[in-house]
């Protein structure tokens, strides 16, 4: 029975390397999984390392830690192709698990409702997987392979997210559908980053659907149908947002149908690329 | 470098104090706060993060202490509940406002719900509506419906017009909950508070499978060869009968099933040893062989011809039937102008306290005391008595505060493997169940398929009412037979229907027990009375109120079993209640949704109505209440209150009571709550009997002291009293006498005086038919609501309720206020989300109830119109207030949307479908 609290990355990297060591950050994934099991043997916390904090601004992008805070994400000045993601960090849980949860523990928990995953998709995030051997990049459309599976060595830590450089103006946006306001599991949920041109007509769109297939996905058939539409046409048009959901494959649970979580989703994805191009891009902080 | 925690000692601030705890390795802080470091008033609800009662502070910071490992603390700065309001101002101000709103109930959620708000508020002074549901989010309360502690947030920030509980605590006036204070302030004893840390812990061993045959191993060497085992318990340790029900002529559940199990969750055995040991057990390791049975999860599985029979003398499955009928249906529907009929249907409901299960028990010279969460501890008691085969005088249950019950804390859960631990290894031993084992193995409310037929005259008088209801009862009777009785007679609504009949029926399924919860199978039954009398009201072409209260019983009209009120008939008057804002919201919704019409706006608004009525006490059966009080040489006065207050209020209801018929100020009181060695059975805290039943008997025991001391000194009845010390001084005209209290003989409890009185309500039995004076009183009431459905969507926002409730006397307004918002929190949480599925939902996260931001704004009118059986007039209210809310809810849907839902919950899902089904009807024409 150990608990290592690491005081440097190269530190946490060696104990992993020396193998059978579960990673906690948050707790907010690792208890409610453990149950009334008893804990593993050997925890290491990476919570608390310096270099996995914090968020800031590097070459071509953003980098954020990955013990970073939802609540850190929600109170970091960011650009407003952020908004979306600090949307989705105010409905990660609660107040509560906000304050705990990691940003990569809800990648590693490779739920497919996490909410951190749309909206990271959608700004075309990249994983920074660090081992003694070094440091892998990996897209995080990679990155989580299946249900509860992600593209993690043994030896290996995310030790950040990479947000690249949006482009000029980019917006963005999240919702969430659930049966209850608070605290509650989504049965889909839509991010997009949305850039316009000169025309005020989309210019470009990411656009991700979570909760409707076993990873989060990224709808392309409809990012390119959106390009060189305008608020107005992309209100009235129905067909366009029901007509490229072939990524998405549903499954019906307690919280809804397959069929309904097809349609909600095509309405979540026009309410949400509306709400982005139409966004001033000052989500509350 | 690393630093491996191999001492595992954590060192951090806790409260303002430097603290060292010892830890193993991913030890939950909630586990090490309570255990260790004594701090109990951190509260544990579902160790998954998903209730926030074990809410703390970490630098500042709110999070969950069970999703926390504690070496995660060290070197931080901890703060709880009581350390807050030691120290901190905005926590003192929160323990008066939460007083004064009367914003904790139960007091299980209240430390999460005040360890946040004071986290707001350093953050936000002054936060909006909005900024505190925000905040408040994350931390789930069953009892209060959240408004109330919304508004306690507010008042500590200072917001103009602070609540003030201060009235003089005579009958109708509003004081602050007698056992409030330790409710805000930590110091309140729940179930899983009172054991020492290292008492023996308990864990169960449970059926994975819904039936399933079971051979033990050899418990023995299991016990041998497991460390730290002290013993294990089954079948063989029963020394009574392996047997229980809360109905002695239908019990039937075994403490630990023998060789076959009939629900998922069923025990079969437990295993005792020290807090170490039991925390890590693997409990796979049990021995145990499994071998899964078919069997029935739903009524029509099994009432089938070749279903598993769950009880040999209950054939088909059929656990018993209930009927009420009078005049001919059948021919009055024949005769009527419009016919309206449906088919609903209502999944499991869970309760959804915030406290599981817990207690503690010792067994010492012979005697076991138990100490649980009970909402009937005189009924533990007789059910230990059969169990251990043991004389009551052996057995003693000592009621601890009870963290929400709602209806299923009446049965038993961990009474027995507590009184059988304590007794089989001589020590104490201890047990909370878990978050999933509560759900799977605890009672639920009844499942429902009911068909119903209504008729009405073009008049829009009632013609014809044919109800059918199956109630899917689970594995074991528990209160079954009691929903099956209950049904019929409520199933008419609060309305003059001449020609009626009403069959219900319990059937057993492999499913956990169907018991009591809130309204006793009556919100089923409402749900689809009530919205068929709206659709009979669209036919006809009345409005909705209208057509109710046209309906309406009154005073003289005999009720579908005959019974004629002379008085306090009161549903007429609540339906008039709500005359004023039903024509206004009607407006409104209409205004709202031309202007969303025209916008291209999903959203639409509704507005819906619903009645109920709910009679209060035991239908048709004895349910004495007993109060005694006694006043010391010493002058101060005693009142062994033995109503369990599962957060109701009763504790205070019952002494304003006392309080009001002995003549002298509730606050001079000294409560002695529910023990079964001190206090006389007040019975059990169901079918909204306290304020009634018990109310009475305190009312009569006043009375009989009053009358005692007026003898004394022979002061006629309008004397007045005035207790001081040592002696009571009771004053008529001019004379004055002083009674010297200290002079009189001490008995043995130590009081020169005592009174003891009862009360029973006056029923009568039913006939065959259904036909007698089942309850001396029922209470009335309608609700409205305001709903916003997202027609592309399917989700459901309630925006504002108006409830009017005939409370006969509001004791309490602010109690009746909190019954009135927590009801409908409840009803709401039927109506929308709320559906328990076996192995599916069986935590607080995929079992989901309202959290702050699903329950809006309640206006409640309290109507008074006295009922002559109720102390001063008053009437119960508890589970009155659900049995509208779901209707209401169903109707204002329809209202907006112009779809039926004729099954709860309403999910996003199911609206959507009743959505798109009637879109797809409107293309097909």
């Amino acid at each position: 029975m150990v608990y290592y609290a690491p005081q440097s990355l190269p530190d946490a990297l060696g104990q992993l390397a020396g193998g059978d060591v579960r990673i906690i950050a948050g707790g907010t994934d690792f208890f409610p999984a453990l149950g009334e099991k008893a804990a593993p043997p050997k925890l290491m916390d990476v919570s608390r390392l310096k270099e996995l904090r914090g968020i800031s601004r590097v070459e071509n992008g953003w980098r954020i830690g990955a013990a970073a805070r939802w609540t850190e994400i929600i109170q970091a000045d960011l650009p407003p192709c952020f908004d979306g993601l600090k949307l989705a960090a105010r409905e990660v849980g609660s107040w509560q698990i906000q304050n705990a949860g990691t940003i990569a523990g809800n990648l590693c928990n490779a739920s497919p409702a996490a909410d951190g995953v749309p909206p990271l998709l959608s700004l075309d995030a990249v994983v920074e997987l660090s081992s003694t051997g070094g440091v892998r990049l990996l897209p995080v459309a990679d990155f989580i392979t299946g249900v509860r599976r992600i593209d993690l060595g043994a030896d290996e830590l995310v030790s950040a997210v990479i947000v690249p450089d949006q482009p000029e103006g980019a917006n963005s946006h999240f919702l969430k559908l659930g049966a209850r306001k608070y605290l509650v599991i989504s049965i889909a949920m839509v991010s997009a980053v949305v850039w316009l041109d000169q025309h005020r007509k989309i210019a470009g769109a990411r656009i991700a659907v979570g909760s409707c297939s076993a990873v989060a996905t990224r709808l392309p058939g409809l990012e390119a149908a959106l390009i060189g539409h305008s608020v107005a046409e992309l209100t009235d048009d129905r067909d366009i947002w029901t007509g490229h959901l072939g990524p998405l494959s549903p499954i019906s649970d307690i919280r809804g149908s397959g069929d309904y979580r097809l349609d909600s989703a095509a309405e979540l994805c026009q309410r949400t690329v509306l709400a982005a191009m139409n966004s001033k891009g000052n989500a509350r902080g | 470098m690393d630093k491996p925690v191999s001492d595992n000692k954590i060192a951090f601030r806790l409260n303002n104090h430097e603290v060292t705890a010892e830890a193993v390795v991913g030890e939950r802080l909630s586990q090490t706060l309570r255990e260790k470091l004594g701090q109990r008033d951190v509260k544990i609800g579902c160790n998954a993060g998903d209730c926030g009662a074990c809410t703390v502070l970490v630098d500042g910071n709110p999070v969950c202490a069970c999703l926390t490992a504690t070496q995660q603390v060290s070197g931080a700065n901890v703060e709880t509940l009581t350390g807050l309001v030691a120290d901190d101002d905005t926590a003192k101000k929160l323990v008066e406002t939460f007083q004064d709103n009367g914003a904790a109930q139960c007091g299980i959620c209240t430390p999460g719900m005040m360890v946040t708000s004071v986290a707001l508020l350093r953050q936000n002074p002054r936060p909006d509506t909005e900024q505190i549901e925000d905040a408040l989010g994350g931390v789930l309360c069953r009892c209060t419906g959240y408004r109330k502690i919304i508004d306690a947030v507010h008042d500590a920030a200072g917001r103009e017009n602070i609540a003030k509980a201060d009235g003089s605590g005579a009958v109708g006036t509003t004081i602050r909950r007698l056992d409030g204070l330790r409710k805000v302030n930590g110091t309140e004893k729940f179930g899983d508070d009172i054991a020492p840390p290292d008492a023996l812990v308990l864990r169960v061993v449970r059926s994975p499978f819904a039936r399933a045959a079971f051979t033990l191993g050899d418990l023995d060497e299991y016990v041998a060869r497991t460390d730290g085992i002290e013993a294990v318990l089954s079948a063989a340790d029963i020394p009574g009968r392996n047997l229980f029900g809360v109905i002695p002529e239908f019990a039937d559940q075994p403490v630990f099933a023998e060789t076959e199990t009939r629900f998922r969750g069923e025990a079969v055995a437990a295993v005792i040893g020290s807090p170490e040991i039991m925390r890590d057990l693997d409990m796979d390791a049990f021995p145990v062989e499994w071998r899964e049975l078919p069997s029935s999860a739903t009524v029509s599985e099994a009432i089938a011809a070749n279903a598993p029979q769950l009880h040999a003398n209950r054939a088909g499955n059929v656990m018993c039937g209930g009927l009420v009928q009078c005049g001919d249906a059948d021919a009055a529907l024949a005769n009527a102008d419009i016919v309206v009929e449906g088919n609903f249907r209502s999944g499991f409901v869970e309760h959804g306290y915030i406290e599981p299960e817990a207690g503690y028990a010792t067994y010492e010279n012979g005697k076991v005391e138990v100490h649980v969460c009970t909402q009937a501890p005189v009924m533990n008691l007789q059910a230990l008595e059969i169990i251990l085969g043991w004389n009551k005088s052996r057995i003693r249950i000592m009621p601890t505060a009870i963290g929400g019950g709602f209806g299923s804390k009446l049965d038993i859960s961990v009474q027995p493997f507590l009184a059988l631990g304590a007794i089989k290894t001589g020590k104490p031993v201890r047990m909370t169940y878990s978050r999933t084992e509560s759900m799977q193995s605890t009672t639920k409310r009844h499942p429902s398929e009911i068909h119903l037929k209504i008729g009405a005259r073009k008049d829009g008088s009632i013609s014809g009412f044919r109800f059918f209801g199956d109630f899917n009862t689970g594995a074991y009777a528990s209160w079954g037979p009691t929903v099956a009785n209950r049904v019929p007679v409520h199933a008419s609504g609060p309305y003059r229907i001449s020609d009626y009949r009403a069959e219900s029926r319990g059937i057993h399924t492999n499913c956990p027990p169907s018991g009591a919860f809130r309204g006793f199978g009556v919100p089923q039954s409402a749900i689809a009375q009530e919205t068929l009398f709206d659709e009979l009201a669209e036919k006809l072409g009345l409005d909705g109120l209208e057509f109710r209260i046209l309906n309406a019983l009154e005073d003289h009209v005999p009720t579908v079993c005959g019974q004629v009120f002379e008085q306090g008939v009161g549903i007429k008057a609540c339906l008039e209640a709500l005359r004023p804002g039903w024509k206004a919201e009607k407006a409104a919704a209409k205004t709202y949704n031309a202007k969303a019409e025209k916008d291209g706006s999903p959203h639409r608004m509704g507005v819906g109505i619903a009645g109920g009525w709910y009679g209060c006490g035991n239908t048709s059966l004895p349910n004495p209440s007993t109060i005694k009080a006694g006043i010391r040489a010493d002058g101060s006065i005693v009142l062994h209150q033995g109503a369990t207050d599962i957060g109701q209020g009763s504790n205070t209801v019952i002494s304003q009571i006392f309080a009001q018929a002995l003549g002298i100020s509730v606050h001079s009181l000294e409560l002695i709550n529910g023990d079964t060695d001190l206090t006389p059975d007040a019975g059990k805290t169901s079918a909204s009997r306290q304020t009634f039943v018990s109310g009475n008997a305190a009312r009569l025991s006043a009375l009989s002291m009053r009358q005692q001391i007026l003898q004394l000194c022979n002061a006629p009845e309008t004397a007045t009293l005035a207790f001081g010390q040592g002696n009571v001084t009771v004053s008529y005209g001019d004379e004055t006498h002083v009674i010297d209290l200290a002079k009189m003989a001490v008995n043995g409890e130590g009081y020169v005086l005592v009174s003891q009185e009862s009360y029973d309500p006056p029923t009568k039995p039913m006939d065959k038919n259904g036909q007698g004076s089942p309850y001396a009183q029922f209470g009335y009431a309608a609700h409205l609501v305001v709903v916003k459905v997202d027609t592309r969507l399917g989700t459901v926002k309630a925006l504002r309720f108006i409830a009017a409730h005939d409370v006969g006397q509001a004791i309490n307004p602010m109690l009746v206020e909190g019954q009135v918002q927590g009801g409908i929190a409840q009803g709401l949480g039927m109506a929308l989300m709320e559906e328990y599925l076996p192995g599916r939902t069986e935590n607080l996260h995929d079992y989901l109830i309202p959290s702050v931001g699903d329950m809006p704004p309640v206006q409640t009118i309290i109507i008074e119109d006295a009922d002559a059986h109720g102390p001063y007039g008053a009437k119960g209210l508890g589970e009155h207030v659900l049995i509208p809310t779901a209707p209401a809810i169903l109707n204002a849907i329809h209202d907006a949307t112009g779809v039926r839902i004729r099954q709860v919950p309403a999910t996003p899902a199911a609206v959507m479908a009743a959505l798109k089904g009637s879109n797809d009807v409107q293309k097909g024409r």
